[in-house]
């Protein structure tokens, strides 16, 4: 069935229903009766028409083209795929946990705030911050999370002339955005040919009307951003704050803290580096942790252990309020604690180390026919300019797209936008050597049949549900609603 | 005829008395690919050179564009809201934007064309 290609409409037969309401032995009212007219519409909604085998079958079938990190390598660069543990699925679906209601009285779900207070603990201990909030959803979230949090600490100094965050021009762009969402204005510094920030055009761009720098580090490239500790001295000597977007996280696992490279606030991702399910399939999460003189700016409520039990705490003049409904997504706080709780102290800390040295596998043993960007030992994640002169001229897209040909996901491609033909490939702890000698000796073929055979290349893919997508045309004259064939 | 000038973030301009004529280098829409989107400012809108007046966007990335001088919008080029692969076909007769120039003296700072030349072969 892999060449099932149905859209649901497509199944529609008049009068196939998947499930019959019972009828309803409750006197019938007419809508029009309690609704204003204009708001009832005058024709039945064109909704498709499916037996329940139908159904099951269309989306099993559509289901079944779907790659993961559960059916194959995933190096997608500064996403961190790494497989996520089953364990951690079944703690999430305990019924003591997943029957629980956000709407509960306190008193009644101590377990769960129990796990929300432990688990601020963990992730602030691996940080070296001093108080986390879990409520943000995603790792854009925490951003502006986070950026609200710089906004109000430098408002409550009357520092109201703060208006402006520098970001690299390496930087994740959900940097910028986050900050122009946010109400900054932003100043972009170039970065040094090695990635790494510039001091000197750091220091240009600092004065009193910054409220603020956001880094990575590792940084986009995957390098270690060496002079870390003078790039937080001259930012903090100018009255300003450190933003550190946790996308990389998973580099430095029990080798070193945020915290205390000095920076201020943080996001994690826990859908990258915590082993939580990723993207459409999420939720996700992006815990936002700061230093002391920022907790009092923290969204409410707090949890707080005293002696009788836990509670919620509101009573913060100061916070910023409420960046989530609830309490953020709960579920995924089970499994990210299932993951440090079993993967332990030492467990964390060598998964940071197999990251690291499984790009840097993949960094060596594909410099023979790809361009190392930066030519020096990497991170969690390793950055290729295009195939090697030498070997052939090939657009990093086709390459990608032969990729898949070969069974894997591609990497990232074109970004960072700092280096030209861009590939970066994060291949995460959790891949056997066997897996990545697979995908180097794919990534080498495809440089190989880019000299011999470059049209095969350019073709790509020829094995997908779909083939060779008009990437143009769609951006250009997009399609975005299904309308019936004409017969 | 007056001398196009470039800047390091490949966009061109032509000076001709008071009014400048901006658009992107032939290298530029080259390295960008198909080019499915455009962004650009209304007119009276004023920037500072160097100040981003617009977006372009290709299958591969987003991209600013940046002033090469300062100056008022008196002009944008419609026709590439319909037709972005203008930029593709010939990005020097597709120009983007014509400004009021403010500073003339700002065009010293540029690339000359054989300057630009020698500084995206370095790229």
């Amino acid at each position: 069935m892999r060449k099932y290609d149905h859209v649901i409409f497509e199944l529609s037969n008049p009068h196939r229903r998947a499930y019959e309401i019972p009828k309803n032995d409750i006197e019938e009212v007419s809508l029009d009766s309690f609704l204003p007219k204009n708001t009832l519409r005058k024709e039945a909604p064109e909704l498709p028409q499916v037996s329940q085998v139908d159904l099951m079958r269309h989306y099993t079938n559509l289901s079944n083209k779907n790659y993961g990190v559960d059916t194959g390598f995933y190096p997608l660069g500064s996403c961190t795929m790494k497989y996520n543990p089953k364990i951690n699925e079944d703690m999430a679906r305990l019924p003591y946990f997943s029957k629980s209601h956000p709407m509960q009285d306190v008193d009644t779900v101590q377990g769960n705030l129990q796990l929300m207070d432990e688990l601020d603990q963990m992730l602030s201990e691996i940080t070296g911050m001093d108080k986390m909030t879990l409520q943000p959803i995603a790792g854009s979230h925490g951003e502006m999370t986070g950026l609200m949090l710089m906004k109000a600490y430098h408002q409550d100094n009357g520092e109201d002339h703060r208006t402006k965050i520098i970001v690299p021009d390496s930087s994740h762009g959900t940097n910028p955005a986050s900050a122009t969402m946010a109400g900054f204005d932003i100043v972009e510094i170039e970065s040094r040919e090695n990635g790494e920030v510039d001091l000197d055009a750091l220091k240009e761009a600092l004065g009193d009307d910054i409220a603020g720098l956001m880094l990575t580090n590792p940084n986009t490239l995957g390098l270690f951003e060496t002079q870390i500790t003078e790039i937080s001295a001259l930012v903090h000597e100018a009255g300003g704050l450190l933003y550190y977007d946790g996308a990389n996280m998973n580099a430095i696992m029990g080798k070193t803290r945020p915290g205390d490279m000095g920076f201020d606030i943080i996001h994690l991702n826990l859908h990258k580096t915590f082993s939580t399910p990723h993207g459409g399939g999420g939720p996700g999460s992006g815990p936002v942790g700061v230093k002391e003189r920022l907790i009092k700016y923290l969204p409410v409520p707090f949890v707080k252990k005293e002696e009788t039990g836990y509670r919620l705490d509101y009573d913060y003049p100061k916070s910023i309020g409420k960046v989530s409904n609830y309490y953020g997504n709960f579920g995924i706080y089970l499994r990210a604690y299932t993951y440090i709780l079993s993967m332990g102290r030492d467990g964390l800390k060598k998964a940071s180390e197999v990251a690291v040295l499984n790009a840097n596998y993949i960094l060596s043993s594909l410099k023979s026919h790809y361009k190392i960007a930066v030519d020096r030992h990497c991170m969690h994640e390793c950055v290729f300019a295009g195939l090697r002169k030498e070997i052939a001229e090939m657009p990093v897209v086709n390459i990608a797209k032969r990729l898949l040909d070969y069974g894997h996901h591609p990497p990232t491609v074109y970004f960072p936008l700092i280096v030209h033909e861009a590939i970066m490939i994060e291949p995460t702890e959790t891949e056997s050597k066997e897996m990545l000698d697979e995908f180097i000796e794919a990534m080498k073929a495809i440089a190989e049949e880019a000299k011999t055979d470059p049209e095969t290349v350019k073709g790509a893919p020829y094995t997908m549900p779909v083939k060779k997508l008009d990437e143009v045309g769609a951006a250009r004259n997009p399609i975005v609603r299904w309308s019936p064939k004409e017969s | 005829m007056s001398e196009r000038y470039y800047t390091k973030k490949h966009e061109w301009v032509l000076v001709d008395g008071k009014e400048a004529t901006i658009g992107i280098s032939d290298y530029a829409q080259d390295q960008l690919g198909d080019i499915v989107f455009i962004e650009l400012p209304d007119v009276d809108d004023e920037f500072e050179k160097e100040e981003d007046f617009g977006v372009v966007e290709s299958v591969k990335a987003a991209s600013d564009l940046y002033m090469p001088i300062s100056g008022k919008v008196i002009e944008v080029n419609e026709d590439l809201e319909d037709a972005p692969e203008l930029v593709n076909e010939d990005a020097l007769s597709n120009w983007m934007i014509k400004v009021e120039v403010t500073s003339p003296d700002e065009v010293e700072e540029l690339l000359t064309e054989a300057e630009y030349k020698d500084f995206i072969e370095e790229e």
